[in-house]
């Protein structure tokens, strides 16, 4: 079985936009996947998830109020997120649910009814 | 002169320094790797998690942001001593039975950051808090550190 998830390289692209590319993990759980993105400062609405001739791209936008002060010491990235992967074709792109919660957006993908092991019982 | 002849290092005829260049080749591969690149600050992989933290200034508070992404609140320490802001925690890995890892980027398992403020802060009243994944932290100046107008009389 193939991953969910033949990574989509951010350099086989040309964008006006920079994105910064999150930390993602994939398990294989039951009857489908969970992918795991880190967004740290997105909220549900700066969240942009599509799927698209197969392709699943994932965008967050940071939309946190601006911290009073002058910055002294950054370490954090200024540009948004963006992870993109491919399907594996086992997965039904109609059943994608996500949601975020404390800047970790979880993804649920089902597989599709016929590729799940089904029992065929003898009559 | 040269004290050692030079030898190229991919054909080093002695047996200690081949531990040493398999030692490079090992490193060269590392860097290699695919995933290699979606590391956004290189130190993760030396020093496990380092969550990225940022700090401002304004007259009479410092501000510390630290993205935090998917913990609990309960799972974060913050403490002062000495001058030095502290954040450490532990990132817990809910596993359920049948679980299959295809890709782990996400890092699990504790963390610590200190960094030296750099004013003297009020200890007392430090707050902080912790939404969307990310900490922040308000250490308002120590009444020395805060700027002060001075009149001519």
């Amino acid at each position: 079985m193939n991953t969910l998830t033949r990574e989509i390289r951010e350099s086989d692209r040309a964008h006006a936009e920079q994105f910064a590319t999150p930390p993602a993990s994939v398990t294989e759980i039951g009857d489908g996947y969970m992918l795991e993105i880190e967004m740290p400062g997105v909220k549900k609405d700066g969240l942009e998830i599509s799927v698209e001739i197969n392709e699943l791209t994932i965008i967050g936008r940071s939309s946190l109020p601006a911290v009073e002060g002058t910055l002294i010491h950054r370490e954090s990235r200024p540009e948004n997120f963006r992870r993109v992967f491919d399907l594996d074709p086992s997965i039904d792109a109609n059943k994608i649910s996500a949601k975020i919660d404390q800047g970790l957006v979880t993804l649920t993908l089902p597989k599709a009814e016929h590729v799940k092991p089904r029992k065929i019982t003898v009559s | 002169m040269d004290l050692i002849r030079y030898q190229t290092p991919d054909a080093a005829p002695w047996s200690a320094l081949d531990r040493w260049s398999n030692l490079r080749d090992d490193l060269n591969s590392f860097f290699d790797m695919p995933f290699w690149s979606s590391f956004g600050r290189t130190g993760q992989l030396f020093t496990g998690w380092s969550p990225a933290l940022d700090i401002y200034e304004s007259g009479d508070h410092l501000i510390a942001v630290v993205e935090l992404p998917g913990m609990r609140k309960e799972d974060i320490d913050i403490s002062l001593h000495d001058g030095t802001l502290t954040i450490s925690g532990e990132r817990k890995r809910e596993s359920t039975d049948g679980e299959k890892a295809q890709r782990t980027e996400r890092y699990v398992g504790t963390f610590r950051r200190s960094i030296a403020l750099p004013t003297r802060v009020d200890a007392g009243k430090v707050s902080a808090s912790y939404e969307n994944g990310i900490l922040k932290v308000t250490l308002p100046k120590a009444e020395e550190a805060k700027p002060k107008q001075i009149k001519v009389s």
